[in-house]
């Protein structure tokens, strides 16, 4: 049997497949499909300090092998999650990474400090959602801000500090070079692209927020090319997700230099898709003779 | 939560109108636990996003589930070029449907085009209780009519050109019934206009009312939080989701003008 186990910042997780968050939720409803406990982990739902409504609907889009969504964060806060979500997720076994976003540095501070004291694995420091109109991205597109929030958070933070990095910038080898000076101990990327549709009929765009993040199978090529961009430019253990759909798309991430992948639009079509990737690799695993799938990371061979 | 992702046959396929398709699925799983008023959502070639579409009728005991569907935009289009014997990909039963209230009750029901047919079966338990009112867009749109009949249920038809039954907008036959009649409760199911109409007619008359709401979706089953609608909830708006908490909300908790 070849080992799909990884070990992530210093965590043993069952194998390199999360979801991603915001496509998932908090487990619940797909635990009624499947055990999430075969999954190595999920991503929640983006959290924020107090509850969060969201933006006005419609609220998504579909484009050309992909979406467009302007969800904006709608969460029950983090003392909820910690309240109603994250007892019943301890008992899923499976690995928990907690997702938070917040319009100041204290806030995200004072969640991170709350959240060190629970049992979650690793904390996602989303920086990167282009979806709200006060932090949010601004955070994660210039190095000087993520430096900052990088740097503060980590003082209030035992637990890994993963962040999230937002494809909407220059140079995101840039971007992770200055999380990693800042402290980060690991990275997770992309996070939705910047998009927007339009109704020809109404001539209204389709999202009621105009703009929203484009994901889904159509961007796998940009992640793919980030996350080696990354890989090359920092020593830190990558999360890699934008597009995956099936487990060919999952070994190209960690070819490309991730140690585990998230997978998220892909869960409206199939919501067993995670399941069918874990299975691919250890199938792929198997027919190649590779003992480990951590041997797999940042095995491209660049011309 | 106890939906299944089925791998449905397609057992038959008939066209009910220009445009308009029934298909009757073979989905065991399904239609031992639906109710009335959930939907499933059904995945169509090439495209990420499913399709909501409304169970219209179930049959447990033959394990089969029906559906009728509107071409509106390309994935309804390749939903209706399935062939019978094909295979139907779908997640259902989803949702909240239609509260159901005692079968003595008098119970009305109205339904606007392509919003008529997730009414059939709730309608189909009030058996003679219930009271019909479809309205369509000319003769030639008109479905199910005969289908809610055969309960013993009284329908009437308004087609705003005139073609057939009543001349003018479904609404006024309703309105023309609870000014006669006792009316119990109202499920109501098309254009968003037409069912603030009615939420408004029976908000007046303290009549119940639930209607079937669409947003678009992601998921389908509650996670991505994509298809909000706004709610009142103790009196202030927020937002919950259609295709969760919905499709089917208490007309009067619905923020019409959001
Ligand atoms: C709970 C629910 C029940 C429904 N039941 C029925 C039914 O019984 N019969 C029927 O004919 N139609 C029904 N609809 C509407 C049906 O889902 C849409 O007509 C269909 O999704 C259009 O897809 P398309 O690819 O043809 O159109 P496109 O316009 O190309 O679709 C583009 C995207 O928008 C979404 N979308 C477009 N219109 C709607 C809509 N009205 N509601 C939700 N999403 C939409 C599509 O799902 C897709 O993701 C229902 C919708 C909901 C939410
Ligand atoms: C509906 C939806 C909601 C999302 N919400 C969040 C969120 O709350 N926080 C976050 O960091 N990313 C969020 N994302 C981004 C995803 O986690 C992921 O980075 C992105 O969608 C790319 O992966 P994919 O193509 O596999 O979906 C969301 C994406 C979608 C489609
Ligand atoms: S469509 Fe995902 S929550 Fe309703």
């Amino acid at each position: 049997m070849p080992d799909l186990k990884i070990n992530f910042c210093g965590i043993e997780f069952k194998n390199p497949v999360f979801t991603a968050s915001g496509t998932y939720g908090f487990g619940r409803e797909f635990n009624a499909l499947y055990p999430i406990s075969l999954l190595g982990g999920i991503s929640c739902k983006g959290t924020t300090l107090a509850p969060r409504e969201g933006n006005p609907p419609p609220r998504i889009a579909e484009t050309p092998s992909g979406i467009l969504n302007s969800v904006g964060l709608q969460n029950p806060g983090v003392e909820h999650f910690i309240n109603e979500d994250l007892p019943w997720l301890l008992e899923q076994k499976t690995g928990i990474i907690v997702n938070i976003a917040g319009s100041t540095v204290e806030e995200y501070c004072e969640m991170a400090e709350r959240l060190s004291e629970t049992a979650v694995d690793i904390i996602e420091l989303n920086i990167s959602c282009p979806n709200v109109k006060h932090g949010g991205a601004a955070f994660g597109t210039s190095c000087a801000s993520v430096t900052e929030i990088t740097g503060e958070v980590k003082k209030h933070c035992t637990k890994p500090l993963m962040v999230k990095l937002s494809p909407n910038v220059t140079s995101i080898a840039d971007i992770a070079k200055s999380a990693e000076a800042a402290g980060a101990d690991a990275l997770s990327l992309i996070n939705t692209i910047m998009a927007m549709r339009i109704d020809i009929e109404t001539r209204r765009p389709i999202l009621k927020n105009n703009k929203g993040g484009l994901s889904g199978p159509a961007v796998l090529p940009v992640a793919i090319r980030m996350v080696n961009e990354v890989a090359n430019a920092v020593n830190l253990p990558i999360m890699g997700m934008g597009g995956i759909s099936d487990w060919r798309d999952a070994l190209e991430m960690l070819l490309a230099g991730a140690s585990a992948v998230q997978v998220g639009t892909i869960l409206f079509n199939d919501p067993l898709a995670p399941i069918k990737i874990i299975d691919g690799l250890n199938r792929y695993l198997k027919s190649h003779g590779i003992a480990r799938v951590s041997e797999l990371t940042g095995a491209v061979q660049l011309w | 939560m106890k939906y299944t992702i089925e791998e449905a046959k397609l057992l038959k396929k008939e066209q009910l109108a220009k445009g308009i398709f029934r298909f009757t699925v073979f989905s065991p799983a399904v239609a031992s636990v639906a109710k009335a008023g959930q939907f499933a959502n059904i995945s169509v070639a090439g495209k990420i996003l499913r399709r909501p579409i409304s169970i219209c009728e179930l049959d447990p005991q033959f394990g089969r589930i029906r559906f009728v569907f509107e071409v509106r935009g390309d994935g309804t289009a390749i939903l209706s070029q399935a062939v019978e014997g094909d295979i139907i990909d779908l997640i259902a039963p989803l949702g909240h449907g239609f509260d159901l209230g005692d079968p003595s009750l008098q119970a009305v029901f109205v339904g606007g085009g392509i919003g008529v047919p997730p009414l059939l079966e709730a309608a189909k338990s009030y058996g003679r209780n219930a009271s019909v009112y479809l309205g369509f867009r000319s003769e030639e749109a008109m479905i199910l009519v005969r289908d809610f009949a055969v309960r013993g249920a009284a329908v009437r038809i308004a087609t705003d050109d005139g073609s057939l039954g009543y001349h003018g907008f479904v609404t006024d036959l309703l309105k023309e019934k609870l000014q006669n009649d006792h009316v119990d409760i109202i499920y109501a199911c098309g254009p968003r206009p037409m069912l603030k109409l009615i939420a408004a007619m029976a908000r007046e008359q303290g009549v119940a009312c639930q209607v079937s709401l669409e947003e678009r979706m992601g998921c389908g089953i509650g996670a991505c939080l994509v298809c909000a609608c706004p709610i009142l909830k103790d009196g202030v708006p927020t937002y919950r989701h259609v295709c969760k908490e919905g499709p089917v909300f208490n007309a009067e908790e619905v923020v019409w003008d959001a």
